[in-house]
């Protein structure tokens, strides 16, 4: 067989192997089972609980655990504003970096803090290592944050009727010290014993082959790199991002990189079924994903590796497949698989251009991230396809004359109302988002955003909103986005991209948890089933299509269309 | 007191009474008004004409307004009214304006579509009405004989009676309207509402106290006190929820609005970001096609039906003759878990048989045979009858019970008998009462016969013992008869979820036994009234929904208690307020039906919204092209469906979006079909049908009215 697809099935397989074990130690972890674990981490979470003073027996209402959330989010934009602006004098910073404009930190802090990491910066020359550090620590937190909504989720859909559904800061510290911090280690020491640097001492010079002198920048990049995977945040240290070969030096760090960047999202999954004893619930929630996941990597897989045909009808060597923009160290491959890798579940960190795959590819690029459900972020993309499973199981419900159950619990007015009104927000922000940048494009062709106009201009627009609205952080960077406009308009997508699929979710999480629940007969509908995996698959393929049809049509297919 | 409550026990003057209705069997008269109607179709044409004017009338946007997704095509159809004036006004032919014939032509299609769904719900309440109607107009001003204070009667028109009012009814009356008896018994003809032609017994004090007005007094003389207002019977009430002034959204229709505005708000923000989208691309596009592109988009077809299947599903109702007092309980009734019956005259036939005579040790069994026939020969009871029939002629001939005395059956003896002038006494009666009679006249008890008795109770028969001279001669097995069918009535129950719960006086072997060979899947043996109120309780708390059906006062807190109450029509005035719907057929089994209604009207609503959004992909791909076809030439490609032009393209999509909505309100008033086959094969087959259906049958659509509008061109 081909090894480029050899590589890119050892990465699904390993990750789905390491996956299922993974699963089984997050849901006794939010389970308060006993795992390994406990000896050595349980006594300093004790530590961190009393310094705070919480009381992790203090079960919390849903409105609890969203105002604990945004609380704590809040300070983190605001000590990250600080930081931000005022590195140029604060310490660790050797390189002698500048503070960021207002603007730029705005936008940066919100992209981190929501865990979507859009950086319209270099880190090289953009931040000091004071900014990398605190920016490695959101890393952290944006993650644990979306895995501790997570919990309650999985905490609500318990076969009972409660209006308490454990404790947020329990929940949030223990997903960073017993999932985050651990698999964070194991990744690091990986990468550094590949050659990834990681050290506070300032840039490095070196000699290159014709003799001139290159600094090249370093810092705590190994760290970083792996909660940048791990976390699926994706801001790179470098602006080049995974395909920097410092960040990323081989193919095997690229495998490490993959597997750490999907194995939470996947984990998750099993997890909600090892936690609520669904196990072919979670199944049938992972054979959804998974299908959706297949039917936008393969046809990337062969658009990239067949190369571009407008090069092939000038007769240029495609057996390497589409290159511009690829790392030869990756090949064309496991760059394709890495696209939608790194699209569905919301890393964003990139380790060749997005913005040079073929048209379908950056369309189904897109596609994930408007679905954004396909296994998702840790945490929030369970969050984002619990609103797809409340919407398909409100119509299949009907479809069989019965009042809409979801793991015994009625699916009512309420639920509904959120549920659409969270699923509304992706296309009000995505086509919102770009109808408004189109529209200043056109009253103004001035403008210094777009280096390509046309059809591919439009989708690097169209990208650059998605993007922040999945809080993925990947771009087509073809569009020139660090300018007030770009900055501040993504920085609101952001912000409502992040915290309204958490705020809906979790709401129809507590007010289905305070339902009575009625035990299954021969009527109820079983959503454990491959039919009712068809349902929400035809759910989300006809909603993200119906939302989305005329942009892709006027970006991507026009372009596929016209080349 | 009486003693047999059961007045079928009392006197029985038509044998028919005797022979349970199963409920499959609409009565003979409905039946045939059904298919009276059948024949005239689905569609009658003083129906129509009613309902065209309604469709009109409805445009009112006030009205429009409760139903999101048509209103936004009424406001789309109002700015192609401006555009197309504007555009005649200044002839010019810009893009954004577009050409003024095609504007208005786009105008009358919009218009149509949102007349088509108000069509759809008018006609939809025309048909209800005029069910309602038919029932209503049995009981119009009739004279009433009013009893006044002073004793006197006084004949006034039926609509001058009021709550309180006592009037008397004889032979040949029509009950003027409905309520109790106070006073007397009397049988009555109640076809006109039930449209079953045996007549059935009403009486004052018991559970069967209620008549109805319409109905006629056959035999016997009756007081009664109106117990409704004029113009406040069930029907009336139910009349008023099917023509909307009264009718409320229930809440599945509510939470289902939701979603359909979800998707409308979605189609909004489609519409309203290619306007920038186009600029930005450099394509023009005019007003009629933004509008169009909208209303093809938002799911007019369920929303345009969605109030016509809520109606729709009370008249199904109806025309089962049961009526409902609100949308939600027919909506309820499709989530059942639990049916409550009775045993007497639901699972069993009511009356027990005799089956087997069990001669005591010693006795001859055609003396024994003869005792037992001739101490039921002047028992008018239906076990009595049943001794005789089947003791047979043979034995039955020439016996006599001439100048005997009939000893009746009273509570404190629990037996009944006869006395001959020579001295010999019989008596039949439960075990425990012979019993002492025996022992206490000194004679011994036969050893087998006590088991016997035992034997039969296991069986789930009644045992009856026959004594002589206070000499025990042996015993008469009685069986409870299970209804024919009812087995496979229960098994089509458990394939839809629903458990089935027998609720009986017997004691808890007999119950045991008729539970398993009638098939139910649970039994409340020895109950009392307050235990059917425990039973649904405890099963509520568990998240069930509980259904049971009751005549009697003390069944009302229940029938209150149970989230979906059947009431029957011949039960008391309080079990039909308590209940949530009135069953006009007193039939028990009727839950069964109410149950496959409230599933179709769920159904019905599903199917129909996902056929409705399904149907964008085809719409997407006939519209986009179109527009964006002259300015990027390369998305032709998108035009699978090869239609004409850009305006026979966009015309054909409209015009396919409203003729939908006519095609499919038969299948909306008809209900889709309700297979219990099972959720999940459910879901596959109406995925398969609606789901891929809505996918493909507006491809073929919209390409044969493109065939039909290219010719305009």
């Amino acid at each position: 067989m081909n090894t480029e697809i050899t590589g890119i099935l050892a990465a699904f397989f390993i990750t789905l192997v390491l996956a299922w074990p993974l699963g089984r130690y997050i849901a006794k972890v939010y389970g308060g089972e006993r795992t390994w674990t406990d000896p050595i981490l349980g006594p300093i979470e004790q530590l961190f609980f009393r310094v705070s003073g919480i009381d992790t027996s203090r079960e919390m209402g849903w409105k609890e655990h969203l105002k604990a959330l945004l609380t704590i989010n809040m300070l983190w934009f605001l000590m990250t504003m600080f930081i931000l602006m005022n590195m140029a004098w604060l310490p660790l910073n050797p390189d002698g970096n500048p503070s960021m404009t207002p603007d730029l930190a705005f936008n940066t802090t919100i992209s981190f803090v929501v865990n979507c990491n859009l950086q319209h910066y270099s880190g090289e020359t953009g931040l000091s290592y004071l900014g990398q550090i605190w920016l490695m620590f959101l890393h952290f937190v944006s993650a644990a944050s979306g895995m501790a909504a997570a919990a309650v989720l999985f905490n609500a859909l318990k076969e009972r009727q409660t209006k308490t559904l454990g404790n947020f800061y329990n929940y949030f510290l223990k997903s960073n010290t017993r999932i985050l911090l651990p698999i964070s280690i194991v990744v690091t020491l990986f990468l550094m014993f590949n050659g990834t640097p990681m050290t506070f001492e300032g840039k490095d010079t070196i000699v290159g082959l014709q003799g001139d002198t290159v600094q090249v920048s370093r810092g705590p990049v190994a760290a970083f790199v792996a909660i940048k995977h791990v976390g699926t945040n994706g801001g790179g240290f470098y602006g080049a991002n995974s395909a920097h070969p410092l960040e990323n030096p081989n193919y095997f760090t690229a495998l490490v990189q993959m597997v750490a960047q999907f194995i939470i999202p996947l984990a998750m999954v099993f997890a909600f079924g090892f936690y609520l004893k669904r196990r072919k619930l979670a199944m049938m929630v992972f054979g959804v994903m998974t299908g959706g996941f297949l039917m936008l990597v393969i046809p990337n897989i062969i658009f990239e590796m067949k190369g571009n045909p407008a090069f092939t009808t000038m007769g240029v060597d495609q057996s390497l497949g589409a290159m511009e923009g690829k790392e030869i160290r990756f090949g064309a491959g496991l760059s394709a698989y890495w696209s939608i890798l790194t699209t569905v579940i919301s890393t964003g960190s990139v380790n060749a251009m997005h913005d040079s795959t073929m048209p379908l590819s950056g369309m189904n690029e897109l596609l994930a991230m408007m679905v954004n459900g396909f296994y998702g972020g840790v945490g929030v993309g369970l969050l984002n396809f619990f609103i797809y499973l409340i919407i398909a199981v409100f119509i299949a419900g009907l479809m069989v004359g019965r009042t809409p159950e979801l793991m015994g619990k009625k699916v009512e007015a309420r639920e509904v109302k959120i549920a659409m009104l969270t699923a509304l927000l992706s296309p009000l922000l995505i086509m919102g988002g770009t109808a408004l940048a189109a529209w200043m494009q056109v009253k103004d062709p001035t403008l210094p955003w777009l280096n390509n106009p046309g059809f591919h201009g439009f989708s690097e627009m169209l990208y650059e909103m998605t993007s922040a609205n999945a809080n993925n952080g990947s771009g087509f960077e073809g569009l020139g986005d660090n300018n007030p406009f770009w900055n501040i308009a993504t920085g609101f997508v952001l912000l409502l991209g992040r915290f309204i699929p958490i705020i809906g979710p979790v709401a129809i999480a507590g007010l289905l948890a305070s339902k009575k629940y009625i035990p299954e007969s021969a009527g109820t509908l079983k959503t454990d089933t491959a039919t009712f995996g068809m349902m929400v698959f035809s759910v989300i393929a006809i909603l993200t299509a119906l939302s989305y049809f005329p942009a892709l049509a006027l970006g991507p297919i026009a372009e596929y269309f016209s080349l | 007191m009486r003693i047999f409550k059961n007045v079928k026990n009392t006197f029985v003057p038509y044998p028919q009474i005797l022979i349970p209705r199963s409920s499959s069997l609409i009565p003979d008269k409905l039946y045939h008004n059904m298919k009276d109607k059948q024949k005239k179709g689905l569609f009658q044409p003083e129906l129509i004409r009613a309902a065209l004017w309604q469709s009109v009338v409805k445009l009112d946007p006030r009205q429009m307004f409760r139903n999101p997704v048509m209103f936004t095509v009424e406001i789309g159809t109002a700015i192609m009214l401006v555009v197309t004036i504007l555009s005649m006004q200044t002839g010019a032919d810009t893009a954004l304006m577009g050409h003024p014939g095609y504007n208005f032509v786009v105008f009358l299609l919009l218009l149509l579509t949102v007349l088509f769904a108000n069509f759809a719900e008018a006609f939809a309440e025309a048909r209800g009405k005029a069910q309602a109607e038919s029932l209503r107009k049995t009981r119009k001003d009739t004279p009433a004989k009013k009893l006044g204070n002073d004793g006197n009667i006084s004949i006034i028109s039926s609509s001058a009676l009021r709550r309180g009012d006592q009037f008397v009814c004889e032979a040949g009356d029509i009950i003027p309207t409905d309520g109790e008896i106070t006073d007397g018994l009397a049988t009555i003809d109640e076809s006109a509402i039930t449209g079953e032609s045996a007549p059935v017994i009403r009486e004052a004090g018991g559970d069967k106290s209620s008549v109805t007005g319409g109905t006629k007094v056959l035999s016997d003389r009756i007081v009664v006190t109106v117990s409704v207002q004029p113009g406040e019977s069930f029907l009336d009430k139910m009349i008023a929820l099917v023509e909307g002034a009264s009718r409320q959204k229930t809440p599945n229709e509510i939470a289902l609005t939701i979603l359909l505005a979800g998707f409308t708000i979605v189609f909004v923000i489609v519409c309203v970001t290619l306007k920038p989208f186009a600029d930005y691309a450099h394509t023009p596009i005019s007003i009629a096609a933004y509008v169009s592109l909208f209303v093809c988009l938002i799911p007019t077809t369920i929303g345009g039906l969605l109030s016509a299947i809520g109606i729709a599903g009370m008249d199904r109702a109806l025309r089962a003759n049961v009526i409902t007092k609100s949308g939600k309980a027919v909506e309820t009734a499709g989530d059942l878990d639990v049916l409550l019956l009775d045993k007497t005259g639901t699972i069993t036939i009511g009356n027990r048989k005799a089956t087997h005579f069990y001669p005591a040790a010693g006795v001859k069994e055609a003396d024994f045979i003869r005792y037992a026939a001739l101490s039921s020969l002047a028992d008018e009871t239906p076990e009595g009858k049943s001794i005789v029939e089947l003791a047979g002629k043979e034995a039955t001939q020439g016996l006599s019970i001439d100048g005997a005395r009939m000893i009746k059956f009273t509570a404190e003896t629990r037996s009944s008998g006869v006395d001959f002038p020579d001295g010999m006494r019989i008596r039949k009666g439960a075990f425990d009462a012979i019993r002492n009679l025996a022992t206490q006249a000194g004679n011994d008890l036969p050893a087998a016969t006590e088991t016997q008795v035992s034997d039969i109770a296991k069986q789930g028969g009644t045992p009856l013992v026959v004594a002589l001279n206070e000499k025990v001669m042996g015993v008469i097995e009685l069986q409870d008869i299970i209804k024919p069918g009812i087995r496979e009535r229960f098994e089509r129950l458990r394939r839809m979820g629903v458990k089935t719960v027998m609720v009986t006086g017997d004691n808890p072997l007999t119950a045991k036994y008729i539970a398993n060979v009638a098939g139910v899947d649970d039994f409340i043996a020895e109950a009392k009234p307050e235990d059917k109120m425990n039973y649904i309780r405890a099963e509520q708390e568990q998240g069930k929904l509980v259904a049971m059906m009751g005549d009697g006062t003390n069944d009302a807190p229940a029938l209150a208690q149970a989230d979906v109450g059947v009431a029957m029509n011949s039960g008391t005035q309080a079990a039909k307020e308590a209940g949530n719907m009135v069953d006009l057929d007193n039939d028990p089994t009727k839950l069964i039906e109410i149950v496959e209604i409230g599933k179709q009207l769920l159904m019905t609503r599903g199917t129909l919204t996902t056929f409705s959004i399904a149907n964008d992909v085809a719409k997407y791909f006939a519209i986009v092209p179109a527009l964006f076809m002259a300015s990027i030439p390369a998305l032709q490609h998108l035009n699978i469906m090869r239609l004409y032009s850009p305006e026979s393209a966009i015309l054909s999509a409209v015009i396919f979006n409203a003729l939908i909505i006519p095609a499919l309100i038969p299948l909306a008033l008809k209900g889709v079909e309700y297979k219990p086959i099972g959720a999940s094969a459910l879901l596959r087959r109406n995925l398969f049908i609606y789901g891929l259906g809505g996918v493909v049958v507006p491809f073929l659509g919209i390409k044969l009215i493109d065939l039909l509008v290219m010719m305009f061109i």
